[in-house]
């Protein structure tokens, strides 16, 4: 049965076809709907872990106990991962692990742009890189092979042109190996330092091994054109180039992208008069070649920053520029904004109004940094507004203590947060720490964490209580408010600023997104009754505008929050009679 | 030569913009092609402008599509479809919502919403159809019908059939909102400017 898959799906549907059982993950994108379809099938244990090092370690522990097992995760999420990555590397597997990264060249949902190969070269693991979705549920099942021949967890990388597109895929069936026996043995699985220096020499062994392997290796192939030019590429790249380029070059498509095929590179170097490396971000493949010695031509032509397409290829191997039309009058930008209805909103207009430091956070809420909420200072990682608050509040001390918090929703705040709240009650410092509890993880598509009581299949399960959680740290001041409410959460704000101890206060209201969310009727103006101040502007909400000089509310957005009805001071904001 | 057909649609996040792209790969799939169909997810979502592709044919390589080279612009919002024109290849048609919504630059006043856009779409010698999606989306029963009445439109356009959209609303599309996508679907098609 053909069907038409996500890059996503299509590992999942790997996943499912090889066989594997557990599965670990934490959402990121573009990497979350991995998880996401491989949990629709019953055969698969699948769950969101609280971070992503939990994530790598449960695939580590499935693999102990002899299940073939996976863990996926955004190119960020490796780092927090590289801990047991490394260690892996060393330990080697019993059941097969692979581990998906999906990097995303362009930033369309990222605070960087790093490159995942290097950490295939730091850990000396093996990376494939597939093309379209056929090649995700193909390289993904083939990676299962390499990681139990080689003793090794392989590395499976995405990017969100891969993750996020939908091309054909022939579905299989399920071939489940039965679970390997497991068997007690410290020298292989315990890395004190007298194994893992024996464990050292054996992962240096595997490198050249798979070197030589990656010769001969079906992931690599050449389409040998009998041109006198030569591209080398792999991923969404090769895509591109064969778009722009068509059967005028020959190619070098990679699959194995660590460790690098040396002498399949000679040879079709050695056919062409001309090669071209193109490759996002590093230059991994082209600074390989040139150790060989080989003159290839790369980021001398090709940019370093940002996502490649067939334009940029055209532009940069045959000097071509598109032809274009263009409208006259400027395009205002369309930026991207919080959702009508959301109860970060209230929060941020609080901030601003107070004009404090806001120590910010990975999520939605990032949003509070743009216009016109404008209300947050910084944005590091995941984790870090804790952390980074109670640094700050070192640097400059007690005045900086009563005019500073830190915003962190409650997947982040569970997935590195807690730690750093550990670290102002323990060292005292008088911080104030405002957890954003919208019941969900909301940037990544409405999956469920450890606060929400819901397990990924929906079953329900135990919560982390955040209040009773923030008091067993140290935390005493905890205040619960709702961010609808605005006056509440003034209040609330201002008396934890004023506070002679650190606090934690929860903002907590449901994401309006979620189904099972009621919705009030949308709000509408009393035109006779605005005298076009535009106070209710200043909440960013996408579903009031200005026309002639008066508010208007757009009924087909508006959720009936409220939050702008208490900003207008002729009352002039109402519930409309009759909803559509 | 390829007879690949690169169709991108646009709009503001939240539209609907994911499900169009998906029924359109469904429907081609369907009809024997090679699709690529390439989604945005996450930040972007959140009220944005964005975009998909949408790219059928013998054999399709890349899942993007670049400025010059849609054979159809599918824009749920006016000034997404001005800016997205310069993706329209020449003899390409822009099928194009007229409904406006405000991107927050206009919201705080730093910007104006530019007037006469579909005008100076067709100066520039772009094939243009504008339709009332909204009111027709009402008309079919829902205003969340807006994509599936701009599907109807933009299947008139491609000069597909009805048949196949009509089995992959009811493949795509849950049960109890089949019959009011249909109605909407009919109206786009049937929509002239």
């Amino acid at each position: 049965m053909k069907e038409l898959l996500l890059g996503n799906e299509a590992v999942a549907r790997g996943l499912y076809e090889a066989g594997v059982r557990v599965v670990s993950s934490y959402p990121g994108t573009p990497s979350t709907e991995i998880t996401e379809a491989a949990s629709a099938y019953d055969e698969i244990y699948c769950e969101w872990a609280p971070n992503e090092k939990v994530a790598m370690e449960v695939a580590a522990g499935a693999s102990f106990g002899g299940a073939r097992s996976f863990c996926g995760m955004k190119h960020v999420g490796l780092n927090v991962a590289a801990d047991p990555l490394f260690t892996m590397s060393y330990i080697g597997v019993n059941g097969g692990v692979v581990i998906g990264v999906a990097d995303d060249p362009g930033m369309h949902s990222s605070q960087n742009e790093q490159d995942s190969r290097n950490y295939a070269i730091a850990a000396k693991l093996p990376m494939v890189e597939p093309a379209d979705s056929a090649e995700c549920r193909d390289f993904t099942k083939l990676a299962y092979e390499l990681s139990e021949q080689f003793d090794v967890p392989v590395l499976l990388r995405l990017s969100t042109r891969i993750s996020h597109s939908r091309s054909i895929v022939e579905l299989c069936e399920r071939q489940a190996p039965a679970l390997k026996p497991y068997e007690k043995n410290p020298a292989k699985n315990v890395m004190l330092p007298v194994f893992a220096t024996k464990k050292h020499v054996v992962v240096e062994k595997r490198c050249d091994d798979l070197a030589a392997w990656a010769e001969t290796c079906p992931l690599n192939r050449v389409e040998d054109n009998g041109s006198g030019v030569g591209v080398i590429a792999a991923g969404s790249v090769y895509q591109y180039a064969r778009e722009a380029l068509g059967d005028t070059v020959s190619y070098l498509k990679l699959g194995l992208i660590h460790p690098l095929p040396e002498k399949l590179i000679r040879d079709f170097a050695a056919k062409v008069k001309k090669l071209y490396v193109i490759e996002e971000l590093d230059p991994i493949i082209e600074t390989f070649c040139k150790k060989l010695g080989i003159a290839v031509i790369g980021k001398d032509v090709f940019p370093r920053c940002g996502e490649y397409s067939q334009s940029v290829v055209r532009r940069c191997v045959l000097g071509e520029e598109p032809e274009i039309m263009q409208v006259e009058a400027a395009i205002p930008g369309r930026p991207p904004v919080m959702c009508c209805g959301c109860p970060h909103r209230g929060v941020f207009y609080t901030l601003k109004k107070l004009g404090v430091y806001v120590s910010g956070d990975i999520g939605c809420y990032t949003l509070g940094a743009t216009a016109p909420l404008s209300a947050m200072d910084t944005c590091v990682c995941m984790g870090a507004s804790v952390s980074a608050l109670h640094g700050f509040n070192k640097a400059i001390g007690a005045d900086a203590e009563k005019k500073s918090v830190a915003v962190i929703g409650d997947s982040t705040f569970i997935h590195s947060g807690i730690t750093g709240l550990i670290d102002i009650a323990y060292n005292k410092s008088n911080s104030v720490v405002i957890v954003l509890d919208n019941s969900i993880t909301g940037m990544t598509g409405h999956q469920q964490n450890p606060t929400t009581g819901y397990t990924i299949k929906g079953d329900p399960t135990s919560a982390v209580n955040l209040e009773a959680l923030c008091h067993a740290v140290g935390i005493n001041r905890v205040r619960v408010c709702d961010p609808y409410n605005l006056q509440e959460t003034e209040a609330v704000i201002r008396e934890e600023l004023a506070a002679e101890e650190p606090s934690v206060v929860i903002a907590r209201r449901p994401c309006a997104l979620l189904k099972y969310v009621k919705h009030n009727a949308p709000l509408t103006v009393k035109t006779d009754d605005c005298i076009g101040c535009k106070r209710c502007l200043s909440i960013g909400c996408p579903a009031i505008s200005i026309h002639d000089k008066k508010a208007v509310i757009d009924y087909t957005q508006c959720v009936g929050c409220g939050v702008c009805e208490g900003l207008c001071p002729k009352k002039a904001i109402t519930a409309q009679e009759a909803a559509k | 030569m390829s007879n690949v057909k690169s169709v991108l649609i646009v709009g503001v996040g939240g539209q609907g913009t994911l499900l169009a792209s998906r029924l359109l790969g469904s429907a081609m799939m369907d009809l024997g092609y090679d699709v690529k169909v390439s989604e945005v997810h996450g930040m972007s979502q959140r009220g944005g402008s964005v975009e998909t592709y949408v790219r059928y044919g013998d054999k399709v390589y890349s899942p993007v599509i670049n400025q010059g080279e849609a054979d159809i612009v599918l824009a749920f919002e006016q000034l997404e479809a001005a800016r997205f024109l310069p993706f329209l290849k020449k003899g390409g048609v822009v099928v194009t919502n007229t409904q406006q919504i405000d991107p927050m630059p206009v919201v705080t006043g730093a910007a104006q919403y530019p007037q006469g856009l579909l005008e100076q779409i067709k100066a520039q010698g772009a094939g243009l159809l504008a339709i009332d999606a909204l009111s027709l989306a009402e008309q079919a029963g829902s205003v969340k019908a807006v994509n599936v009445v701009l599907i109807g439109a933009m299947a008139k356009s491609l000069g597909s059939e009805k048949e196949i959209w009509l089995k992959t609303i009811e493949k795509t599309v849950p049960p109890k909102f089949v019959e009011m996508n249909k109605r909407a679907f009919e109206l786009g098609y049937a929509a002239e400017e």
